[in-house]
């Protein structure tokens, strides 16, 4: 099943020039994408396009199968739930402590209090952050924001999931860390897409890459053939 | 702390919000405003309708005096004849002449003077209530015993207290308005700025699938306690207010300001102020929460 399909499409923002140009792609069920391309290119935007936080000045843009053009506004929602975002600037909610930020989806999508609970331990627990659920984030390090970021955008279990630099504040063995984690993801069917600008986990973990530059975008394959699987172990498991 | 507790949780913290501080200050007052036109409207309404209904049941005739006392007995006579045969009328007795001329003292002086003035002979008839009098046929029938004989039903006067009572009871429901006007728009500004302060919150609520609704209801559920802290605070600052009114109230002796009657509903309508005010802090504040998320994507 096709996830994500754009075509043609184009963005602007305001009357400024096009930072996004004749972009087509499709991305199928399962499928797990890295998204390359120097800063500025438009990264940022195409994946905002993908979570519908803005609308193509041109274009179609149809996600789960539903376009996005002619989908009611009060349907939205139902598809934004199916799509687990890490926001390059984490977008963490400050008043709050770590278990409630990764428990916001969950309470957004009205899931029982006690099954909310379960689920954000256990999830924070498998990205070692047990010991900081009642902490602000603001007391948290760069890479233990990243952390509960990455753990807000997955406690759905979301069938797409866009990363914006997921791995860009945490050392090379987090990384890893990381990566193992949106691959067990990946596993049990979500359809992945992670911008980085880390060609070493592009060329380590070997998934094809949809390379961005100057607005324009094109779908490749992997950088080399996958030097798969560090010696970093599993810990846990996904929920 | 909440007023009202709900079982939500509250994802947008309002509650450190500058508007959560002076809004129920604001809403006290309107509430305090709104109170004191209500009560003012209900004594209006009540002092116009004893007005009304201590003189529409009542008429003066007046026989002008003849020429010598035998004339004006024979007169009288015809006049209370009359009166007494009409089906409207209940009783009709004349008024005596020493408390006309008493009526008369504040205007024309003491009683001597008015001794040898030839004074208008007053009769005060009580009507069936209800019931319709042909006030002209019955004056031509009291001119044929008593040429000159003339009927007042204090309409006049009557019309004008009531005019100048509703007058103001108009202007109480004008400035209840304007008071719900108001507090609409205070309270439509303070959660537009609320939106404002916390676009970065509601933006990742937005966008993580939370339907507007979700978020309206933390905005309107917010402004719900905040409306009802406020009314209770207001209603708490008129109870002493009308107090003192009622006992200023009941020191003025006059004839014109009769016993105040406020009805059982009447005050259940100033009671339910609070609640009134918290409701429609809890609709302004959802509607402009969903005009203004409506504008998203």
């Amino acid at each position: 099943m096709v996830i994500v399909k754009l075509e043609n499409v184009g963005l602007r923002y305001g009357v400024g020039p096009e930072v996004l140009r004749d972009v087509s792609l499709t991305l199928e069920e399962g499928a797990f994408h890295f998204l390359t391309g120097p800063s500025g290119a438009g990264k940022s935007s195409l994946l905002k396009l993908m979570y519908l936080a803005h609308r193509p000045t041109r274009g179609l843009i149809s996600l789960f199968g539903s376009d996005i053009a002619t989908t009611e506004r009060d349907t939205l929602p139902a598809l934004r739930r199916q799509v687990g975002v890490v926001f390059q600037e984490f977008r963490l909610l400050d008043h709050m402590s770590t278990f409630d930020n990764v428990a916001l989806p969950m309470r957004v999508a009205n899931v029982h209090e006690k099954d909310i609970r379960k689920h954000v331990t256990e999830l924070l627990t498998w990205v070692g952050l047990k010991d900081h659920m009642s902490a602000r984030p603001s007391t948290l390090s760069g890479g233990q924001q990243q952390r509960v970021a990455l753990a807000r955008a997955v406690i759905t279990r979301p069938r797409l999931l866009l990363a914006d630099e997921p791995t860009g504040n945490v050392d090379d063995k987090l990384a890893v860390r990381l990566l193992h984690l949106l691959e067990e993801l990946n596993k049990l069917g979500t359809t992945i897409v992670m911008a980085t600008h880390n060609e070493g986990l592009v060329r380590q973990f070997g998934h094809p890459r949809i390379c961005i530059e100057d607005g324009r975008v094109e779908q490749m394959g992997p950088l080399r053939p996958a030097a798969r699987r560090s010696n970093v172990r599993m810990e846990g498991k996904v929920t | 702390m909440s007023f009202l507790s709900f079982n939500h949780h509250k994802d947008v913290p309002l509650d450190k919000d500058p508007g959560t501080r002076f809004l129920p200050w604001l809403i006290a007052f309107m509430v305090y405003l709104a109170a004191l036109s209500v009560v003012a409207t209900a004594i209006m309404q009540s002092v116009s309708a004893r007005w009304e209904r201590g003189v529409s049941d009542t008429l003066t005739v007046q026989v002008p005096p003849g020429d010598s006392v035998k004339q004006d007995q024979t007169q009288i006579a015809g006049v209370l004849k009359i009166l007494r045969a009409h089906p409207a009328v209940v009783l009709a007795e004349p008024i005596a002449r020493s408390h006309v001329v008493s009526l008369l003292e504040p205007w024309l002086g003491n009683s001597r003077a008015l001794d040898n003035m030839p004074l208008p002979h007053l009769i005060d008839v009580s009507l069936r209530s209800g019931m319709d009098v042909d006030g002209q046929q019955l004056v031509d029938a009291m001119n044929k015993v008593a040429p000159g004989a003339t009927m007042d039903d204090h309409r006049v006067w009557l019309d004008r207290l009531i005019r100048m009572s509703q007058t103001l009871e108009w202007g109480a429901y004008i400035v209840l308005s304007l008071i719900g006007f108001a507090s609409i728009g205070t309270v439509f500004f303070v959660t537009k700025t609320g939106l404002a302060i916390h676009q970065d919150v509601i933006e990742v609520l937005h966008l993580i699938g939370a339907q507007d609704t979700y978020i309206a209801r933390q905005f309107a559920e917010h402004a719900l306690n905040l409306g009802l802290r406020g009314g209770l605070l207001g209603l708490a600052a008129a109870g002493p207010t009308f107090a003192g009114f009622g006992y200023l109230y009941r020191q003025i002796d006059s004839a014109l300001l009769p016993d105040i009657d406020i009805g059982l509903w009447q005050w259940v309508a100033v009671m339910g102020l609070p609640i009134v005010a918290a409701a429609m802090g809890y609709l302004t504040a959802r509607v402009a929460v969903l005009r203004t998320l409506h504008k998203m994507v």
